[in-house]
């Protein structure tokens, strides 16, 4: 069963390859992307009954956080293959055997990721999802493109290699200590409290650099923007929702040790800072930012900022956080796709050129702003309710100022965000260049959003037993030394 | 007590019999790369002989720091083998910090090659000059930084001692300070002797020249002393390597003998083989490849530090 | 053993001070080539038994790292036209100087680690850390983007130093992987420069400065 959850996007890939028709392969992206989804649910309910799913004698197994964060990056993939064919249809011009083919290849990875217990084999597949990631980016074939993909790509691989350097840190520490050394996660855990302390430092320290680079965390932060800019909406929302939760929990994987050895505050600390510093950088930059894209893409580092800032406070907000990685990743998949349509129907991502959304693509402006809303933690929205938690753990925890900051930079970003977002929907749209077809809404296009939306409003609103299950264990399994 | 006069007169006479050989095996050694027959082994000393019968034509404008170039070029390298230890333990004259005075007694030849060179007033030479010097003064740290890793490794600050059969025994644990050295001092060896890749004996474009521009005015038995001195300094960076590479002792005198001549005369090979496989830097490489050099001696004892 | 092991190290710190000082991209693709297959023979010596497995390895590691990805490197050089200067930020004499004085505080840190019993005296930590200095350095301090992989190639070499401190650890799949991805990574970096060459005529990064704030 394990192995299906690798298998099936990876045979998809292979058959997207191998698919002949550019008119009719974005299809299969719906089609594999339900399937995905319907083995993971399968796998998720078995593990839940009780069961353990484990494979390759231990080095991949389901836990609880593996299944929190699998599940929502399978729903995730899955609305977005809903977007692709309508969008990759009104790109007909470029071919697209690569672009599909590499998406089921970076879903196959970040499954991959999710199960691995072993840290070389998470290396691997996380590098992995680097360089199948890195020519989707170059999907638009122009300068700009070009430089975002090779700035993606450098800073990434380098940032994993220093990962790697860490991980080998690690396994010394276990060598140090008279252990068999081993890249283990459940030995590693196991063994956390006899591991050489500053090993274990040296090893949390380049992972967390590693790691957070790929994440997007400030000050590593620098090539997202770019990428994030120049990406397919859809391959921004893979990326903001799905690549960078895979790096998250390989920096939670590497904080759950420091846990079992009893070093968490050292972790906590430096999530702290990180996360208080993201969320700064992000909202700095995304003051009078004139870039739709750039601006979401600073917004995804400040929510990159929350969510570890959730964890290093712990308590109460690890619950926050882990629930935020879910609202945020709904959230931006509705911010980038319709970002994506304003962005096609004004041939513009600038806001000199991008006014008046709401009358030129009426859907997409509103899906927009609602978007716009729901980021920036206005009820009745989820992310309020996820923030909220995080929030109200540090007060009663009594980090006020931490409390504080974290109050004023979502203040600032509310307020540099809809400086931007509501000059783009507002106002009177110019005037189309004479003889270019305009774009306007569509059902391919616009449905899906709606979908995301919905479930954004949705878990705003109530947040479902199961998920609530699944967040409370994957907390608890992060939170205890065995 | 005969044995170590017996010592220093074979020392003495190799020191002064030998060098020019060197040049000659350079010589060979190049001319068999490029498929040529070659001068003779021996030509060098036919050539010294031949300096030393003509006449000489000295500029107007010099004055006694020009005769005293070519003298002190020939004095000082001479002076300073009689520290260095070419077979066993045993050097002429030793006494504890004698490797600070061996190094600048070479200083202090160039500094008087130099200042013959700028004696004569031609802006070609000053030029010459100037570059010998800045070049040296780089390359000095890394001779110093090689002896150095040596006291640390011998504890004891004389030539005969740290290059002596002692160092032998260090071999197998400091084996990466002393190949570190080796290769450092291998380059001094090509720059102080101006060889390619620093500096092309044999040019004749004075634009190019680093140390032949210098003497472009001596001829004669000066010049004859000024080409036997580069060849005993020659001789004596070659006899660093060899005994930093080889310091054996074997118990007999001819084999010890042999050794160091044999070695020497390797060295030489070596750097035939440099200069003909090996292109010549440009100008402002040049403090690149000496800069190297101190890297590598001062990284060989850093390993020693830690 | 132990000698030839520290003689390996030592060539391949002399090589990091190469590629930082030399000026010819062909030179530093050859000084990676080269560190590529010491690399090799310390795998081959630091294996205590060699096994099947471990024979693998060490082939795999001598034809990916010293004799496929440099092979492609000059092949996309003449590929894309590339001129063969290095064209640097920081010069090359003040680039060599970082090297060293980082090589020299990589041994300084590497006697304050805690190391086990059998590495105490083993060159390979610091140079480790040195060959992952001089990746950076090569990163940072060049113009080109065939550079720029020829450093994070360095980097890798680095860390694969490391790696050998740890061979019982690291199973056959992981190392393996590792290479692999190694080999695709640069693979798809020679791509993109083929891609830059093409748009911009020249390979300076300096063109990709178009996306800033």
């Amino acid at each position: 069963m394990i192995y299906l959850l690798i298998a099936f996007p990876l045979f998809m890939a292979a058959a997207t390859f191998l698919w002949p028709s550019d008119r009719t392969r974005p299809w299969l992206l719906p089609i594999g992307g339900l399937g995905q989804l319907a083995v993971v649910l399968g796998a998720m309910s078995l593990t839940m009954h009780g069961a353990v799913l484990t494979g390759l004698s231990d080095w991949l197994r389901l836990d609880a956080l593996g299944r929190l964060i699998l599940g929502f990056v399978s729903v995730l993939f899955f609305l977005c293959s809903l977007y692709a064919p309508g969008y990759l249809a009104l790109r007909a011009d470029r071919p697209n055997r690569l672009f599909c083919g590499n998406l089921f290849l970076v879903q196959g990875l970040m499954s991959l990721v999710m199960v691995s217990h072993h840290l070389g084999l998470m290396w691997v597949a996380m590098e992995g999802t680097t360089l199948a990631s890195a020519s989707s980016l170059y999907f638009n074939h122009n300068a700009r493109s070009l430089e975002a993909t090779w700035k993606y790509l450098l800073i990434g691989s380098v940032g994993i290699a220093l990962a790697l350097l860490g991980s080998f840190f690690l396994a010394y520490a276990a060598l140090k200590a008279g252990l068999e050394s081993t890249l283990l996660f459940d030995a590693l855990v196991r063994e956390a409290p006899r591991l050489s302390p500053p090993w274990l430092h040296a090893g949390f320290v380049l992972l967390f650099v590693g790691y957070g680079t790929k994440m997007g965390l400030a000050p590593m932060h620098t090539w997202k923007p770019d990428a994030y800019g120049e990406a397919p909406g859809i391959v921004g929302t893979l990326l903001a929702g799905g690549v960078t939760s895979c790096a998250f929990l390989a920096i939670l994987r590497m904080y759950h040790i420091c846990v079992a050895a009893g070093e968490a505050d050292f972790a906590r600390e430096i999530f702290v800072a990180t996360g208080l510093l993201s969320m700064a950088v992000g909202a700095v930059f995304m003051v009078r930012q004139r870039d739709l894209k750039r601006l979401l893409a600073y917004s995804s580092v400040e929510h990159m900022g929350i969510l570890v800032l959730g964890i290093g406070l712990g308590g109460a907000a690890t619950y926050g956080a882990l629930l935020h990685l879910i609202n945020n990743g709904l959230t931006k998949a509705v911010l980038f796709l319709s970002a994506g349509n304003i962005h096609r129907a004004y041939g513009s991502k600038m806001t000199s050129d991008v006014r008046g959304a709401l009358k030129r693509v009426p859907l997409s402006g509103a899906l927009f702003l609602a978007g716009f809303l729901a980021i920036t933690g206005s009820p009745p929205f989820a992310p309020f309710v996820s923030e909220f938690t995080i929030l109200s753990a540090a007060i009663r925890d009594g980090h006020f100022v931490v409390g504080g900051l974290f109050l004023l930079l979502l203040g600032v970003v509310f307020v540099g965000m809809g400086a931007t977002v509501l000059g783009v929907v507002q106002g009177e749209p110019p005037d189309p260049p004479p003889g270019a077809p305009v774009l306007r809404d569509s059902v391919a296009t616009g449905a899906p959003i709606v979908l995301c939306l919905a479930l954004v409003l949705l878990l705003g609103l109530y947040v479902p037993r199961p998920l609530v299950t699944l967040v409370r264990e994957a907390a608890a399994f992060l939170e205890t030394a065995p | 007590m005969l044995l170590n006069i017996l010592h220093t007169v074979l020392h003495v006479t190799v020191a002064l019999t030998l060098p020019p050989l060197l040049l000659g095996v350079i010589g060979k050694v190049k001319a068999l790369f490029a498929g040529r027959v070659g001068p003779r082994l021996l030509q060098p000393y036919y050539d010294l002989f031949k300096l030393a019968r003509k006449g000489s034509v000295i500029s107007q404008t010099t004055t006694w720091v020009f005769h005293l170039g070519p003298v002190m070029g020939l004095v000082t390298p001479l002076l300073a083998l009689l520290f260095v230890p070419l077979v066993d333990s045993h050097a002429p004259v030793s006494f504890n910090g004698d490797l600070i005075l061996m190094v600048y007694l070479l200083g202090l030849g160039r500094f008087c090659t130099a200042s013959a060179a700028l004696d004569t007033g031609s802006s070609f030479e000053g030029m010459g000059a100037a570059r010998e010097l800045t070049f040296a003064c780089l390359a000095e740290p890394a001779l110093f930084l090689g002896l150095l890793v040596l006291v640390k490794l011998t504890g004891s600050m004389e030539l005969a001692t740290m290059l002596g059969s002692s160092l032998a025994g260090h071999w197998p644990t400091a084996g990466a300070s002393l190949v570190l050295v080796l290769l450092s001092w291998f380059i001094v060896l090509l720059l102080e002797n101006s060889r390619i890749p620093f500096d092309d004996p044999n040019t004749h474009l004075e634009l190019t020249m680093i140390h032949e521009v210098m003497v472009l005015d001596h001829s004669g038995p000066a010049f004859g002393m000024i080409l036997y001195g580069a060849s005993i300094k020659l001789f004596l960076f070659a006899a660093l390597l060899v005994r930093l590479v080889m310091p054996v002792s074997t118990g007999s005198l001819a084999l010890d003998w042999a050794v160091l001549v044999g070695g020497v005369l390797i060295v030489a090979v070596a750097i035939g083989v440099v200069e003909s496989t090996v292109a010549r830097l440009r100008m402002t490489h040049v403090p690149l490849l000496i800069v190297a050099a101190c890297l590598l001696s001062g990284f060989g004892l850093v390993l020693l530090l830690r | 053993m132990h000698a030839l092991l520290d003689a390996l190290v030592i060539a391949i710190l002399a090589l990091n001070l190469y590629a930082l000082g030399v000026s010819r991209i062909r030179a530093v693709i050859n000084a990676v080539a080269l560190q590529g297959v010491l690399l090799g023979g310390l795998l081959f010596l630091v294996h205590a038994t060699l096994d099947v497995r471990g024979a693998l390895l060490v082939i795999a590691t001598l034809v990916i790292k010293g004799v496929v990805i440099p092979a492609f490197l000059v092949h996309a050089m003449r590929e894309a036209e590339i001129q063969h200067e290095v064209t640097p930020f920081v010069s090359f004499m003040s680039s060599m100087l970082l090297g060293a004085v980082g090589t020299g505080l990589a041994v300084g840190f590497a006697h304050t680690l805690p190391l086990a019993e059998p590495h105490t005296n083993a060159l390979l930590v610091p140079a480790s850390f040195a060959t992952v200095w001089t990746g950076f350095l090569l990163l940072i301090t060049r113009k080109k983007a065939i550079m720029q992989v020829l450093g994070y190639l360095l980097l890798e070499n680095g860390i694969f130093l490391f790696g050998l401190l740890l061979l019982e650890a690291m199973p056959f799949m992981v190392e393996i992987g590792v290479l692999l991805d190694l080999f695709t990574g640069v693979f798809v970096m020679g791509i993109i420069i083929h891609h830059i060459s093409r748009e911009f005529s020249s390979i300076s990064t300096e063109n990709l400065a178009e996306l800033k704030e």
